[in-house]
């Protein structure tokens, strides 16, 4: 009979979060914040076709980082449970609060209980008529939950990308001065030689939860309205008229 | 459980692997208990609300459907405001006629379907196939259709890939077995249905512009509520008029009860003995 070696549970649950951790940190970033518009999703993400950020029901939005598979599924399983709940219920009666418990007690659960762990970082955000309230909540591999005031910054050198957006974010910008700051943020790591990165509207998946919108709010924000929106490339000089026409887009 | 969720509050393999795109699907899995249709029924008839008359017709932009607001139980009126014609998804509408509590149901059932479809796929069903959906869940109720809690919806909706922009407009017609059948220019259900098509016929050609279009579905309606008491007509006294909706390239929009006010009235006016 072959022996079985005593390893420590320190130890298991140690490997276990540096695998999820280096599987997270490995792939590009995603911030999440608050602005006057509503709640502003920006991901770093080339393909058209799988999203990070997705709508999960009327005032609430979902954006991951991590394996696709996996949080894919996780999704798919938000969307259940949120009609679920809207359908028994009424649609009012469907929270960010229970989603996001509902996301930890199941990433906790296999964290603990399986040799691999989701390899994820999830936020779940939902939008209130006043952006003071807005709720955004980090969901980490273990399942610890954490409720954020403001904006969220996860994937690879998230923390690089949170101290530009400490340093520079308010709940009542407006959406174009929020989503440059979410570019700039997402641009600030990965850069040679630490150099900040230009993204392009093609590198960019962008969404928004909208505050003003009854019903479902969740819109992606792509092609033309998403140029638009963004500061010209050249960037610095020409700031404040070019924010002037990209507001007036966001209004409509 | 409505919630669904396993005692400990995780998401539990229903919710992980489900591999279905269907909300009905999904329903029947977790909370088979929330789905029309699948509850036994004891024998027996009751008396319960009816819900009457609904037209649909193309027109130039796409679609108009129209129903008055009368729901009846026997000699009774059960309802003077009851609306039965509703958003299905942000192209297209559904009304009912019939049991008024079980097409409720089968409505917002339907409603969540489209919607969870879109959200998990990531992109809408084809018009066709939102049809099809509709006639799976009229089927699924056959059994109590049986005992008398028949419900027969209409469905009209702007198909987004059609070729010709100026066919996109598209109405469904359903039988209580569940047949789907694609109808040109026009339609209704219900008990004043007949009357209402005898008008649509006589007042409907290819290329109405919006308001002419608004103004033949309450025109159709008025008919269906001069010949059927089970119709309610325009109620100037407590001012409730027709609820109309259209559907376009631009979304469905409900017509503001000012505006079906204003037709209702030239109507009236219109048939006014001198």
């Amino acid at each position: 009979m072959a022996m079985q070696f005593y390893t420590s549970p320190e130890q298991i649950m140690r490997d276990r979060s540096e695998y999820a951790r280096k599987g997270v940190s490995r792939g590009r970033g995603v911030v999440v914040l608050t602005c006057a518009d509503g709640v502003l999703f920006v991901a770093e993400n080339p393909s058209t076709a799988l999203h990070k950020v997705s709508e999960i029901y009327d005032r609430i939005g979902f954006a991951a980082v991590g394996r696709y598979n996996e949080y894919e599924n996780l999704r798919a399983a938000g969307v259940r449970m949120a009609d679920l709940r809207g359908y028994s219920y009424a649609r009012r009666d469907v929270t960010a609060r229970a989603l996001a418990n509902a996301y930890s007690a199941t990433l906790g659960a296999i964290f603990q209980e399986q040799t691999k762990p989701f390899e994820v970082e999830l936020c779940v955000a939902e939008v209130a008529p006043n952006p003071v309230n807005d709720e955004l909540y980090r969901l980490t591999y273990d399942g610890s939950i954490a409720d954020e005031k403001g904006f969220v910054a996860m994937g690879g050198q998230a923390e690089g990308i949170a101290n530009v957006l400490k340093a520079e974010h308010s709940t009542d910008m407006a959406l174009a001065d929020a989503l440059a700051l979410g570019v700039k943020a997402l641009g600030s790591v990965g850069g040679e030689g630490g150099a900040p990165r230009q993204l392009p509207a093609t590198a960019l998946e962008v969404a928004l939860l909208d505050r003003r919108r009854t019903g479902r709010t969740f819109r992606r924000i792509t092609g033309n309205a998403l140029t638009a929106l963004l500061p010209p490339p050249a960037g610095g000089s020409a700031e404040t008229p070019e924010s002037k026409p990209a507001e007036g887009k966001a209004s409509e | 459980m409505a919630s669904g969720l396993d005692p400990s509050g995780r998401l539990n393999a229903y919710f992980l692997n489900a591999g279905t795109s269907s909300f009905t699907d999904f329903l029947s899995a977790v909370a088979p208990d929330l789905l029309p249709g699948r509850r036994p029924l004891p024998p027996g008839q009751v008396d319960v609300p009816h819900a009457t008359t609904i037209v649909a017709l193309t027109f130039a932009d796409g679609v108009v459907m129209a129903g008055d607001r009368r729901a009846t139980m026997g000699n009774l009126i059960a309802s003077r405001d009851i609306e039965k014609v509703h958003p299905a998804d942000p192209y297209s509408l559904v009304g009912i006629a019939g049991t008024a509590g079980v097409g409720k149901e089968l409505i917002r059932l339907f409603q969540v379907e489209l919607e969870h479809y879109e959200k998990i796929e990531g992109t809408m069903l084809s018009l066709e196939g939102k049809a099809n959906r509709l006639a799976t869940m009229i089927r699924n109720n056959l059994g109590a259709a049986l005992q008398g809690l028949a419900v027969i919806p209409i469905y009209a909706g702007y198909d987004l890939d059609a070729p010709d922009p100026a066919k996109a407009g598209r109405i469904f017609s359903f039988d209580i077995t569940g047949g789907v059948y694609e109808e040109t220019d026009f339609d209704g259900v219900g008990s004043g249905s007949l009357f209402a098509k005898a008008a649509l016929k006589r007042l409907h050609r290819p290329g109405l512009s919006r308001d002419e279009a608004v103004r033949v579905a309450i025109e159709a309606l008025y008919d269906a509520a001069d010949e059927d008491t089970a119709t309610g007509g325009p109620d100037v006294v407590r001012r409730i008029y027709p609820i109309v909706m259209t559907a376009t390239a631009a979304g469905t929009e409900r017509v503001s009860d000012e505006e079906a006010a204003t037709v209702a009235a030239s109507i009236v006016e219109s048939r006014r003995r001198p």
